[in-house]
């Protein structure tokens, strides 16, 4: 016999796995002060969609339950305020409750690097035109509150903790000055935010001034490095940036110095007069070609990653390459397979096929085995790169091979999967499906799986019998893979799917926005995986739920790896991604002329991959922070 | 090794080879073989052993009516080309007070088995028809929605938690609301919680509020915050893994778990002779340590 209560009241802090609302499941919490806590928390609500989002929890500190009320009401008032905002700077507000004495406002999350943490990164002064190129975004951003019907907001709370650059490179507003809902007006009290405010400030005024003021201190703080809070130094409107950072130019110096006025009236009138005034400087009539350069704002990152060595080929590489034993195996559609020293990047052979080759090879023993669109599979010496023997499929391979008990098992264009015997060349069956095949085999202890064209995915057994069958509504492009007598693979049809591997029946099934050509990459009960819909997902293994999903600027056709916590993963945008497995949160991107196909490999710690620029890279693995 | 697996590559199947003409002759190639016979036969993989079960159920010592309800079924396809064993398990703990308790549960347990049992059992015995079928956490978590709708239609004012276990093939898949409890145990009686408790005392231990000890005595153990028929939306716990291989499952309402420990439950199912007679033990154990509540349990063995 049991009763039921809904109404738990939740404790000042909550922990790790809490779920808040029977909806929000806490995961950390990402930042604190005496008045309020960010967590980071899953949205529960729907069951295959669930996004990360921001959790602002806030503490009523009232007593007297009627002030305690006017609070709630004060707090309800400005949650919609905000959700009322549509900016692409400002986080939406998603949800808003109250528990008690806690208030609880629930935005999307931002996946991203707050400028103050760049700034602790960053090593010397921030560049003058990275600088500019925010500080515009924000002045976009308060012209945009300023100008807000029936009543201007005034953000107060501008400093470089509160703004992210998301994974986009787009700036973003965050701890939006809801916090003041609870405190009393005088707004000298707001925590951590003196040095950043005006001296008008302290008085209680409260107009776009401030903001003004705000954003003209957190420029200099990011050019001059002086953090405005330090009470040892001059108020930051009578430090000269020049004296600390002789580099920057007096025009911009001024700038930031008009901004800092003591007076309101000396300042610019308006974000949009302080926007105009830093664009003339950099010579731009408008901003519209700064903003969404990303590229450019991530200029720590970027530059961070400097090649170990580079390769041009004569073509496309599309196919991913095969490390083993130090050496590097790859192939292009200039119809070569190339075989590299690792660590030096020395060229140590080429072997020229009839045809392009997208294959990834197999290496056994001394010998690599690649399909290519010259219909053959190709047997080389590893040693020489001098062929050994081939086999005639009656289509291009586009297949990879897979070697497991003494034989190769690959797909072809011909429909046909081929087992292979792995010495002599000699074909041992074939069997005939209904579409071609460029999903690579999986071979278990007893079973051959593989996809095709037709969207069927088939068991063989070791004889070449189907043992099941099972069709998705398109293709499936995707090689499957197999963890725990579980197969997954994706399709075209826009899911991801998990089977039994001895039934073939559905254990569950993940949609996406777009069908996905990926192989997926299985580790610590998560599967991760690429679509046509420039997502990058990841997904547990238990609850088919999204755990997180990062988006690239283009389709992700390559699948990822995972190396040391760190998930690569190249895009057709033409980047290789280098994000936090269990977070993707983007550590680094390194960008090539053309899109990236392939799947990363990994050798200690180089990352190799090949790119449609014809160019193959050797990247370090960055250290993650 | 190498005979073995020429042995299972015989070529059995239908469609013979054709030698490719595109043959080049400044590269050395490998002529195929073609019709290579063999009688090898399929590797019968596993013997056709059944899962053993168990089931025990009391009342109690202290409650004058039952307001659990149990229900399992275990079936086999033996044939030349499979061998896929197929069980769902569920146990419900209805709550709201006489009538309204026992009626809860049963109408939520008809209501799952039915709605589980008529989506899987046509594909088990028809043709394997892939492509038509609702995968396994779909149907499970369904299951859970019309377990809630028949309470609120048939047994308003009652509610139940609801754990139920699906076995098929290598897979399980387990969905689960309240506090009922399903433990996957290996061969060396190392327990593994599968659910999540979702009651009051559990949520007040995560939020830190209260330690372990203290939710075991906890005078609001009883309280849930997720069931079946109270709310109007609910959020089912719908998860997959692997069939643990020669160990145990078990599926338990909190009358058992709430008396006797993991370790106890462990050394009980261990150490009997069958799962028939470790269910038995356990529901002893329970009102041997008071039984204030009524008692529950499936216990599922794995062949070896």
């Amino acid at each position: 016999m049991m009763s039921l209560d809904n109404n738990i009241s939740t404790g000042l802090n909550l922990q790790k796995g809490t779920r808040l609302a029977d909806r929000y499941l806490i995961q950390d919490a990402i930042s604190n002060s005496s008045l309020s806590t960010i967590y980071r928390a899953r949205d529960l609500h729907f069951p295959n969609i669930i996004k990360l989002v921001a959790v602002k929890e806030l503490i009523n500190p009232a007593t007297d339950s009627q002030v305690q009320e006017m609070n709630i009401g004060k707090f309800e008032r400005q949650a919609n305020l905000l959700a009322t905002l549509t900016h692409p700077a400002i986080p939406r507000v998603l949800d808003y409750f109250t528990q008690g004495k806690h208030s609880y406002l629930v935005f999307e999350f931002v996946h991203g690097e707050t400028l103050e943490s760049i700034l602790g990164k960053s090593e010397g002064y921030l560049p003058e035109d990275v600088v500019i190129q925010w500080a515009i975004g924000l002045c976009e951003v308060l012209q945009y509150l300023h100008t807000h019907q029936p009543e201007p907001i005034i953000f107060q709370n501008l400093k470089p903790a509160n703004v992210m650059l998301n994974q986009h490179g787009q700036l973003i507003l965050i701890d939006f000055g809801i916090a003041t809902s609870f405190q009393n007006e005088v707004a000298g009290d707001m925590e951590g935010q003196q040095g950043y405010l005006p001296p008008e400030h302290i008085q209680g005024e409260v107009n776009a001034s401030v903001d003004i003021y705000s954003l003209g201190a957190t420029m200099h703080h990011l050019l001059s490095g002086g953090d405005p809070r330090a009470t040892s130094q001059l108020p930051v409107d009578q430090r000269s940036i020049s004296r600390i950072n002789p580099d920057i130019s007096p025009e911009l110096e001024e700038i930031v110095d008009k901004a800092l006025q003591y007076s309101p009236s000396d300042r610019y009138q308006s974000a949009e007069e302080m926007k105009s005034a830093l664009l003339e400087f950099i010579g731009r009539s408008d901003s519209r070609q700064l903003t969404p350069q990303y590229d450019a704002v991530f200029p720590i990152a970027e530059n961070a990653i400097q090649p170990i060595w580079t390769y041009v080929c004569d073509d496309e590489i599309r196919g991913t390459a095969t490390c083993d034993r130090g050496i590097v195996y790859f192939g292009s559609y200039d119809k070569h397979l190339y075989a590299f020293n690792i660590e030096s990047g020395k060229l140590l052979w080429k072997y020229f096929a009839d045809g392009g080759i997208v294959s990834k090879p197999a290496i056994v023993e001394d010998s690599v085995f690649f399909g290519s669109e010259d219909h053959r599979l190709h047997v080389i010496s590893a040693r020489s790169g001098s062929l050994q023997w081939t086999y005639y499929t009656d289509g291009p391979v586009r297949s990879s091979p897979f070697a497991a008990h003494g034989h190769l098992f690959i797909g072809s264009d011909d429909a046909a999967v081929h087992a292979i015997n792995i010495r002599g060349g000699r074909g041992i069956w074939k069997t005939e499906t209904d579409g071609e095949i460029r999903s690579s085999p999986y071979v278990t202890e007893d079973s051959v799986l593989v996809g095709n064209e037709a969207g069927e995915l088939y068991c063989l057994d070791f004889r070449g019998g189907i043992k099941w069958r099972f069709k998705a509504k398109r293709a499936i492009t995707s090689s499957p893979t197999v963890t725990d007598n579980l197969v997954l693979f994706a399709s075209l049809d826009a899911r991801i799917y998990a089977l039994d591997l001895k039934t073939g029946v559905q254990v569950w099934t993940f949609g996406m926005d777009k069908g996905s050509i990926s192989t997926l990459y299985v580790a610590d009960g998560l599967a991760f995986t690429g679509a046509i819909d420039g997502n990058i997902y990841c997904i547990s293994l238990s609850s088919a739920k999204e755990v997180w999903r990062f988006s690239t600027g283009h389709q992700v056709t390559g699948s990822p790896i995972i190396h040391n916590d760190g998930l690569y993963c190249g895009s057709v945008d033409g980047y290789l991604y280098c994000l936090d497995h269990q977070t993707g949160q983007l550590h680094w991107k390194f960008k090539t002329d053309k899109p990236i196909t392939a799947t990363p490999a990994v050798f200690g710690d180089i990352i190799l991959i090949g790119s449609t620029d014809k160019r193959f890279y050797a990247l370090p693995v960055k250290a993650l922070h | 090794m190498t005979n073995f697996f020429n042995e299972l590559f015989g070529n059995s199947n239908k469609k013979t080879e054709s030698p490719s003409e595109r043959r080049t002759s400044d590269q050395p190639t490998q002529p195929q073989e073609s019709h290579e016979s063999t009688n090898a036969d399929i590797k019968k993989d596993d013997d056709p052993a059944m899962y053993e079960v168990g089931m025990g159920s009391s009342v109690g010592l202290q409650r004058d009516h039952n307001e659990d309800a149990l229900f399992a079924t275990t079936s086999k396809l033996v044939t030349e080309s499979t061998n896929h064993p197929f069980g769902l398990y569920i146990v419900a703990d209805g709550m709201g007070g006489h009538v309204h308790g026992e009626k809860a549960s049963e109408v939520a347990i008809r209501a799952m088995a039915n709605h589980v049992l008529t989506k899987l059992l046509p594909p088990f015995l028809g043709t394997p028809a892939g492509d038509l079928e609702v995968p396994e956490q779909d149907i499970m978590n369904d299951g859970i929605l019309s377990a809630h709708q028949a309470i609120i239609e048939h047994a308003s004012g009652g509610g139940s938690t609801l754990t139920g276990v699906l076995l098929r093939g290598e897979q399980m898949t387990i969905a689960h609301i309240g506090d009922s409890r399903a433990y996957e145990m290996q061969p060396s009686g190392e327990m593994k919680l599968l659910t999540t408790d979702h009651s009051l005392v559990k949520r007040l231990e995560d939020l830190g509020q209260i330690t372990s000890d203290e939710a075991a005595s906890h005078p609001q153990r009883n309280v849930l915050y997720r069931a079946l028929g109270q709310l109007e939306s609910i959020n089912a716990e719908v998860i997959s893994s692997p069939v643990p291989k020669s160990g145990n499952l078990v599926i338990c309402s909190d009358g058992l778990w709430g008396l006797v420990s993991d370790e106890e439950i462990a050394a009980m199912v261990l150490s009997a002779d069958s799962a028939q007679q470790a269910s038995k033990n356990l529901v002893e154990a329970a009102n041997a340590a008071g039984g204030p509540d009524n008692i529950s349990v499936i216990v599922i063995r794995m062949p070896d």
